[in-house]
């Protein structure tokens, strides 16, 4: 997709594949084929990090949203899978647009405060990025998320330690993540974010302490670029498209995606 | 002069706005309430003690309100979210773009305290941008209501309109001069008193400005028509071309900055359509200041003198 669009963000998309994958196909409370904006009667996931469009679109077009053949539209003129998610065009999956960074949260808090004011007993899911956690409203939506005790919020970040410029450690040093949404009154995991039956096991618990009043945080340590060898571990392929050999070459490397275009 | 407007006794219009949002919030159970630690300020505390589940206090963080109200409205319910106008506009310009404007959300951002008859707490507080910002937006409709009555009925009007919404108050009490109970139709612009002379589109606080500058040219023998122009966007544009071929000369009146104001708006659209003199009642690149409304008003150049000069200088340019 990043490839035929000629720009995108590849290596966050990789690094939370495992994780989006095991959400939506294992996971989510969700009916593809009779998707409603406003998520009436089912869980709802809201994408943060608007630039890993690449592997939220795959996983909605692979689980039944809309055709995969449409992927190839992706950052194309009049395309609904535009360069970071927008509800314009009526792209099923896509409740709020997202790109510029640190909202998500907050829209999943709204959500979550209408399921609470509804009686309806579905999660709030919501990814972010590690860097994306350098925003301020990521901050105070923590907070209000845990004063008004939304404990149906499940938050995923997808913690690959790498950002635009360079590691999150360099840039601007997040420190101890874990500590930090402990201390703002969230329920903290750290899960290795690459091993499936783990991110499975961490959503099931998220899912079963609903009820205590905390708001789950899952921490999701991942590699960016993970199983794309030239790709792994690095910031250069954030928002970096891969030309048509580097892509053979990446995809060869993943059977599941062996023939893909 | 074919009317005369008689004040019913000075109000503030952000108490309009408190009126209407509890009694819209009686109407419709999923009208929710936002505030972010100036509930007291906004009028809001009615609404508060009445749905204590669905006022949903913020604290001191405008952006994760915008995008809590962006939520709440994704998911069913319709938010009102309200802060002074300075903290929902500039403060959050972003957030407003991206999960309001942008993704349709059916959220009512309130802004009181808009302008510069804020008075006493200063240029911090004091927005003259926030029309310009606002009406930017695609899909943003940007409402402005002139008194007491008319914010209340504007406050219901926008609670069964499906869209994303600016609705613009003040702190200062003002005359309250429009009937009780007059429908609020979006985009649909008041013409007040009927002239030939020349045309005043004033909009909020001004309109009563704007009433008492028509008396004082219609005692020096200038017919002026007044048209409250309610609702910046989507503007009525029959309204202002109808009336702006009918007197030739134009006057705007605004609490707002020329740049981005309503009265750039008008005159755009008498450039593209009907060229003639446009005159503007505005604040011209500059930040207020501390002191009293009525003080403020005079000094920025915005009250009734002023609109008077105004309507003579364009009438002088026919």
């Amino acid at each position: 997709m990043v490839n035929m669009a000629g720009s995108g963000h590849p290596g966050g998309s990789l690094s939370s594949t495992d994780l989006l994958t095991v959400l939506f196909f294992d996971q989510l409370n969700h009916s593809p084929k009779s998707w409603r904006r406003d998520g009436k009667g089912k869980d709802m996931f809201f994408l943060s990090a608007g630039h890993l469009s690449p592997v939220f679109y795959s996983v909605l077009a692979r689980s039944g949203y809309f055709p995969v053949s449409e992927l190839a539209t992706f950052r194309k003129l009049g395309s609904r899978l535009q360069g970071h998610p927008s509800i314009e065009r009526g792209l099923p999956g896509v409740h709020v647009a997202s790109g510029s960074l640190g909202q998500g949260l907050s829209v999943a808090c709204g959500a979550a405060i209408t399921k609470m004011l509804n009686g309806e007993k579905n999660f709030i899911y919501v990814l972010m990025g590690d860097g994306e956690s350098e925003e301020g409203q990521v901050w105070e939506a923590a907070m209000f998320a845990a004063h008004h005790k939304l404990d149906k919020i499940i938050a995923v970040t997808d913690w690959n330690g790498q950002q635009i410029d360079g590691p999150v450690s360099k840039i601007m040093n997040l420190g101890n993540l874990e500590a930090k949404w402990n201390a703002f009154g969230w329920e903290t995991s750290v899960v290795d974010g690459h091993n499936l039956e783990a991110i499975a096991e961490a959503y099931q618990k998220a899912k079963a302490n609903t009820g205590n009043g905390k708001p789950k945080m899952l921490l999701m340590k991942t590699e960016m670029g993970q199983d794309v060898d030239f790709m792994q571990g690095t910031h250069q392929w954030h928002g970096k498209a891969p030309n048509k050999e580097q892509t053979e070459a990446a995809l060869k490397q993943l059977k599941e995606t062996l023939g893909d275009f | 002069m074919n009317k005369k407007y008689i004040n019913t006794g000075n109000k503030d219009t952000r108490s309009g706005f408190g009126a209407g949002l509890l009694e819209a919030g009686r109407k419709n159970p999923d009208i929710v309430a936002l505030c972010a630690d100036l509930t007291g300020s906004l009028k809001m505390d009615a609404f508060a003690a009445e749905f204590p589940d669905r006022f949903i206090q913020c604290g001191i963080a405008e952006a994760n309100m915008i995008g809590t109200a962006a939520g709440l409205a994704v998911s069913g319910k319709v938010p009102f979210a309200g802060s002074f106008a300075e903290f929902v506009t500039g403060r959050v310009y972003d957030q407003v773009r991206q999960v309001v404007a942008y993704s349709h959300t059916n959220v009512k951002i309130c802004a009181s305290h808009a302008g510069i008859t804020l008075g006493e707490d200063g240029a911090t507080h004091q927005t003259m941008e926030d029309i310009g910002l606002m009406r930017m937006l695609p899909n943003l409709t940007v409402i402005n209501p002139c008194d007491y009555n008319q914010t209340m009925a504007a406050t219901l009007a926008i609670a069964e309109y499906e869209g994303p919404v600016y609705l613009r108050f003040g702190r200062p009490s003002v005359p309250n001069f429009t009937p009780a109970g007059q429908k609020f139709e979006i985009g649909k612009a008041i013409t007040l008193i009927e002239g030939t002379d020349v045309t005043i589109f004033a909009t909020g606080h001004l309109v009563w400005e704007a009433i008492v500058a028509a008396e004082i040219l219609e005692k020096e023998g200038i017919s002026a028509e007044l048209i409250n122009i309610h609702t910046i966007k989507p503007l009525d544009e029959k309204a202002v071309l109808e009336s702006a071929a009918k007197t030739g000369a134009v006057v705007t009146a605004e609490e707002h900055l020329v740049a981005g104001g309503m009265g750039e708006l008008i005159a755009g659209l008498l450039t593209r359509e009907l060229p003639k003199p446009v005159e503007f009642v505005a604040v011209d690149d500059l930040f207020g200041q501390s002191g009293e409304p009525s003080e403020l008003l005079k000094v920025y150049g915005l009250d009734a003198e002023n609109i008077v000069k105004a309507a003579k200088k364009a009438i002088g340019r026919k």
